[in-house]
């Protein structure tokens, strides 16, 4: 089945989701598609850059808690001017932050990152009166284009509107995205990635495009992490946490970072995985950890590399 | 001259790899550095490519100092180097590695939404190195299916594609068979005419290669140059026959 297919496919499901399945299935799919928008640019930086972070928990609560604010403490409802201010203010953070992280790689890189991170969920665990501390603040409900769906009942307000809203978001953020990878840019990024000693010398700023690659991810990750606030209604610190940093990277190693549309079928498995197993076991990352230790065993390219075909090297050459 | 270098020295703690080098590179000049192990040629090539800063001296490159600028800053001026161990990118496709110097040389790295696919002149660039280096056929390979000699072949390919002024190899013949080193030196020499580059310097031990293709010489000891001059000169030197060349030469 070719590729296309399987897409329009999985397109039409989704858009038929709301239709036919049960309203629990339906919501289940809103923090994939927040996901999904996350992992899209976050596999920029891994899958495309060669970098691992394992902060980008950092981005996805300045994005939902810049929701918050904006709803909460300065009545902004209108969700575009909300993902377009989160947008801002992760590129904001990520311009410093990813300027000083860039200039190491592997595991220094990691732990540079993971530290920020940390420091962004001390900061706003700490803060209380600006943040709620532990109790987090409450993302009220947006408006979507301009309209104003008080009068709907939440689930259905969720089930509707927010999961069509929250698709669209994720086609535009995917079409973005395909653009860039397919772009000179994401040419001179893959080159980084392979071998950037080789990059250096083909005249290719290394830190600079690593940088750019960095910036982006995280305004993906700030709008997938607006993308998650209404479903929850509430954003806390625990979303920022370095455990959330574990998720979005437990699921793009699940789908394949090494295919465009890999971490968004990670995205799509870890959510639905992760709520069969809670239901069924109380230790459900015990079975979560099993699960990651076989992907890197058994198929180190993820769920996508199972299906992917790789071009032979004969097909190649003809 | 388009590159001189003045007093070059290099120290790695007390030891000192260059010590005191000078050269010039006039434009049309095939220029070979040899030398015996540890006599600082590698340590040479990295000052000369802006990857190391030298401890004293400038390296000059059309008048402005170039000194330790990086190698992707003097890539975009016009030296372009290929290294002794072969570097490619593995998973990228011969068409694709040369596409990214195209790519770098025009300037269309900042282009984020545009399609590379759709970008002519960094396609129709790419592809004429791809043949001008014996590639075209196996543009669609990836680099790491390919035979060393093709790997060899595409370091070197996509260096001339940022049609530099200056390209610096470090031996472009080692990892390969006797049989294919001729072959990858009359490519790179023609490619090098076709593609205007200026002037060839290349790091070399098969002093049959040297002596083949060099206009110049230089011959490098302990850091130090002790000689520089045509290969006859060169030939004729007992210093450099008895340090760095031996009885290959004398056989010559």
């Amino acid at each position: 089945m070719s590729g296309r297919l399987v897409l329009a496919l999985a397109l039409g499901a989704t858009v038929l989701a709301p239709l036919v399945a049960p309203t629990y299935h339906v919501l289940l799919m809103l923090p994939f598609m927040a996901y999904a928008v996350a992992l899209l640019g976050l596999n920029l930086l891994f899958g495309y850059t060669g970098l691992v972070s394992f902060g980008h928990a950092l981005f996805l609560g300045v994005g939902a808690y810049t929701g918050a604010f904006l709803t909460s403490v300065f009545k902004v409802r209108s969700m575009e001017v909300i993902l377009v201010a989160a947008a801002a203010l992760g590129a904001l953070v990520a311009a410093p932050v990813g300027a000083l992280c860039v200039r190491y790689v592997k595991i220094y890189f990691g732990m540079l990152t993971l530290a920020f991170g940390m420091v962004f969920y001390t900061f706003v665990l700490k803060f209380y009166r600006l943040t709620g501390g532990d109790e987090g603040m409450p993302f009220l409900r947006p408006t979507l284009l301009g309209r104003s769906i008080e009068g709907l009942p939440k689930t259905d307000y969720l089930a509707g509107p927010y999961y069509y809203y929250s698709l669209a978001v994720l086609v535009l953020a995917t079409l973005v995205m395909w653009r860039i990878v397919h772009s000179p840019f994401g040419l001179c990024l893959k080159t980084i990635r392979d071998n950037p000693t080789k990059a250096e010398t083909l005249g290719i700023g290394v830190a600079r495009y690593r940088w750019c690659a960095f910036v982006i991810s995280a305004v993906y990750a700030a709008v997938g992490g607006a993308l998650l606030g209404p479903p929850t209604g509430n954003v806390d610190p625990t979303l920022a946490y370095w455990t959330q940093s574990g998720n979005i990277v437990f699921m793009t190693l699940l789908g394949g970072f090494a295919s465009f549309f890999g971490p968004v079928l990670g995205a799509f498995v870890f959510i639905y995985l992760q709520d069969w197993v809670m239901s069924v076991v109380p230790f459900w990352r015990l079975i979560f950890g099993a699960i990651l230790a076989a992907i890197v065993i058994a198929a180190p390219g993820g769920l996508a590399g199972l299906w992917v075909r790789r071009p032979s090297v004969e097909a190649s050459s003809s | 001259m388009i590159l001189r270098a003045e007093g070059l020295r290099k120290l790695y703690g007390e030891f000192c790899a260059l010590d005191g080098v000078s050269l010039a590179i006039s434009a049309g000049e095939f220029v070979s550095i040899i030398g015996p192990n540890g006599a600082g040629k590698s340590t040479l090539v990295n000052v000369l490519t802006g990857v190391l800063r030298p401890t004293a001296g400038a390296v000059t490159f059309r008048d402005r100092d170039v000194s330790g600028i990086g190698p992707a800053r003097l890539a975009r001026l016009g030296i372009a180097r290929s290294f002794q161990l072969v570097q490619v990118f593995p998973d990228l496709t011969v068409l694709e590695t040369l596409q990214a110097a195209v790519v770098s040389r025009l300037g269309h790295g900042a282009r984020l939404f545009a399609s590379l696919a759709a970008d002519r002149a960094v396609r129709e660039g790419a592809l004429e190195i791809a043949e001008l280096f014996g590639l075209g056929r196996k543009r669609h390979v990836p680099a790491r299916h390919l035979p060393q000699g093709d790997k060899k072949l595409l370091d070197v390919a996509s260096a001339f594609a940022l049609r530099p002024q200056i390209i610096l190899l470090d031996e472009p013949t080692s990892g390969v068979s006797t049989a294919d080193k001729t072959a990858i030196m009359e490519t790179l020499v023609s490619a090098s005419k076709r593609i205007g580059v200026q002037a060839i310097i290349q790091v070399e031990h098969d002093m049959d290669i040297v002596f083949g293709y060099s206009d110049r010489i230089i011959a490098l000891h302990e850091g130090r140059v002790l000689a520089d001059g045509p290969p006859a000169a060169i030939e004729a030197d007992r210093r450099v026959v008895d340090t760095v060349i031996g009885r290959r030469a004398r056989a010559r």
